[in-house]
């Protein structure tokens, strides 16, 4: 009988260098991609913004002045001119960063938290209680995401803590569709099989073999939910469900500048700008990680 | 590594069957309709009784959609039959004699898709070690395992066992499921289209590890194939199923060179001849089998057999034991059948 007729591991030229490692991979595809680069660098820039805003503001967000009260951009001592109470509007973008990249992110973050384990719990059971979960799910599915949230920030009552409740509340169910989508799909591969055959518990299969796969898809899901959650957080912060004057947020801003519109178009336009700039990178960003994370067959 | 031995008793002695199948069945419910009603099922295995004996390869061939795959399954634990019992070496499986853990350790299976049944998260130690770990065995012995088990099937653990299965090609992956198959140090293993996928040349090597690691660790195989000549060249014993039964079953050089089944004949013609005299003129099956979802009346090969007759569809024939020892189910074989071909009781010594 012919014993094992080539030996891979002893042809010459087949020799490939120590794998990076999944991880490894990501962050090379991560780096040849310009755009992806460009926006992660505003994100680290909006968050460095986020942490050190007082720090580098140039003036005092809350010192109001009657006398120079919308001043256009480029009045001296006033790069970006002042609101409608006189405040410095640079000093308040940057201070307001912080509270508005904060009401993006926490919502995001406990809805990723909450869905997946909602998600993955469905989608590994199968079933009856897959059923169950995903037509509870659908329900929320009913109310548009912007009414939902207007409606649960109305009944819980207007404060940051309520609003950041009925944001998570919104963004549950549509991770909970993705996380249950990607683990149904895991479920269903022959590793999970074999990992059943060995004798393995569904709670060690998830943790061991459906985690590591569908986490990234729901992440990278979760990043584009941040501009969305950014202008909810706007949203209800203009309808004064969120935070509260004289707090700088963008979102509030542009509410309270809004009635500026025809003395200072530009002026009241201005948060609005980095709402623009701030959902526009994370949404690239999120782009670029699901192509970084994409593995080839 | 250690030998399988010393991890399990042989309970039933060489004589036991290693595995016992007694009336298998299971089918598949179609989608149901608004009131929860199904509307059909499929049945994709009715009925099926084989034993797998101590250290034999049993082939199990058949067209697609015949069950083989399911039967897998079945054999696995993977999916609950809708009846009939799995002995393991005379111990009922999932009760206090042998738990369903404890079988699975001793059984393993190979799956065809070598990429799809890797982790394309783990590395290729880390995917062979992971049955051990379940298994209560410590993560470093689990990986040095792993490595042994690597060495063993031709891979060189200093260069692949960091590895990820997206970096491997088909043949070195499906030698990783072996390997992965293997860490638990079975006792049965299931391969369900083991080497279908893979290229003749890497078929031949991996075809020639299996028979190799089965000689070294006495492992005892069920071999599910749809190619009739890598079942040939692997089996003690060959199963021929169609459409969720067996039709055949017995010794693989005579189930090869004397096909009692039309069925069998049929499968057999289809293989073509390595000789230009003998090349096959007609197709010897025509059409697709029938729908297993409304499966034809009796027998369920006689809407495509040719010597089919009216007995056919009304009678149902059972898997009776022929005096070479091969199991046939067909009316041609049984005794009184109806069968215009089939054998009488008189035998013609006996009258004067």
């Amino acid at each position: 009988m012919l014993n094992v007729a080539v030996d891979p591991a002893k042809v010459p030229g087949l020799v490939v260098e120590k794998s990076t490692g999944y991880w490894g991979g990501v962050g090379q595809r991560f780096l040849r991609d310009k755009v992806a680069m460009l926006t992660a660098a505003i994100v680290i820039i909006l968050l460095l913004l986020a942490i050190f805003g007082p720090l580098i503001a140039p003036a005092d967000p809350y010192a109001s002045s009657i006398l120079k009260r919308l001043k256009p951009i480029g009045f001296p001592g006033y790069p970006l001119g002042t609101d409608e109470l006189g405040r410095d509007m640079l000093s308040r973008l940057i201070v307001g960063t912080r509270l508005s990249l904060f009401m993006g992110i926490t919502p995001v973050l406990l809805a990723f938290t909450i869905g997946s384990v909602i998600g993955i719990v469905a989608g590994y059971a199968g079933g009856p209680i897959n059923t169950f979960v995903m037509r509870t799910i659908d329900i929320f599915y009913a109310f548009p995401s912007v009414l939902l949230a207007i409606a649960l920030s109305g009944v819980l009552g207007a404060g940051i803590t309520n609003s950041l409740i009925s944001l998570t509340i919104v963004f549950i169910p549509p991770i909970v569709r993705v996380a249950e989508s990607v683990t149904t799909q895991i479920r269903s591969r022959d590793f999970v099989d074999a990992a059943r055959a060995s004798g393995a518990n569904a709670f060690t299969i998830v943790r061991v073999h459906v985690l590591g796969n569908v986490l990234s898809p729901i992440f990278v899901y979760s990043t584009s939910l941040i501009a969305v959650s950014m202008i909810l957080a706007s949203g209800l912060s203009f309808l004064g469900l969120g935070v509260k004057p004289p707090e700088p947020e963008w979102g509030l801003m542009l509410n309270t500048l809004r009635t500026a519109i025809y003395v200072q178009p530009w002026i009241a336009a201005l948060p609005g700008v980095m709402i623009f700039i701030t959902s526009i990178a994370f949404n690239l960003l999120s782009d670029g990680l699901r192509t970084a994370m994409e593995i080839k067959n | 590594m250690k030998s399988n031995a010393s991890t399990w008793t042989d309970v039933g002695g060489p004589a036991q069957p290693l595995l016992a199948i007694q009336n298998l069945v299971k089918h598949f419910a179609l989608k149901k309709d608004l009131l929860g009603r199904s509307t059909g099922t499929v049945r994709a295995v009715d009925g099926i009784s084989f034993d797998v004996m101590k250290g034999e390869t049993l082939g199990v061939v058949g067209e697609s959609g015949c069950g083989k795959s399911t039967t897998a399954r079945l054999l696995m634990s993977l999916i609950k039959p809708d009846q009939g019992d799995i002995i393991f070496d005379s111990l009922s499986i999932g009760t206090t004699q042998l738990s369903l853990k404890e079988f699975r350790r001793q059984t393993q299976m190979v799956f065809q898709d070598s990429y799809a049944s890797l982790n394309p998260r783990l590395t290729i130690q880390d995917s062979i070690a992971f049955a051990p770990q379940v298994h209560g065995i410590s993560k470093k012995e689990a990986n040095s395992r792993a490595n042994d088990l690597l060495a063993r099937v031709g891979l060189d653990p200093n260069r692949f066992a960091q590895r990820y299965p997206h970096e491997l090609s088909g043949g070195q992956r499906q030698r990783i499921n072996i390997a992965r198959a293997l860490a638990l140090q079975p006792r049965l293993v299931i391969l369900d289209e083991a080497v279908s996928a893979l290229d003749k040349s890497v078929e031949a090597q991996v075809l020639n590890l299996l028979l190799d690691l089965k000689k070294e660790f006495g492992l005892t195989y069920v071999f599910i194939s749809h190619d009739l000549n890598v079942v040939r060249y692997i089996s003690d014993r060959v199963m021929v199923m169609y459409l969720g039964q067996i039709v055949e079953i017995g010794d693989s050089e005579t189930l090869f060179q004397q096909p009692k089944h039309p069925y069998t004949r049929a499968l057999l013609k289809s293989v073509p001849s390595m000789d230009p005299d003998q090349r096959t003129m007609e197709p010897p099956l025509s059409g697709d089998p029938p729908n297993p979802i409304n499966p034809p009346p009796g027998c369920r090969f006689h809407t495509r057999c040719v010597f089919a007759e009216k007995v056919c569809s009304e009678n149902i024939p059972a898997l009776i034991k022929q005096t070479d020892g091969q199991s046939v189910a067909c009316l041609m074989h049984v005794k009184n059948s109806g069968h215009s071909a089939a054998p009488c009781s008189k035998i013609s010594g006996d009258a004067p």
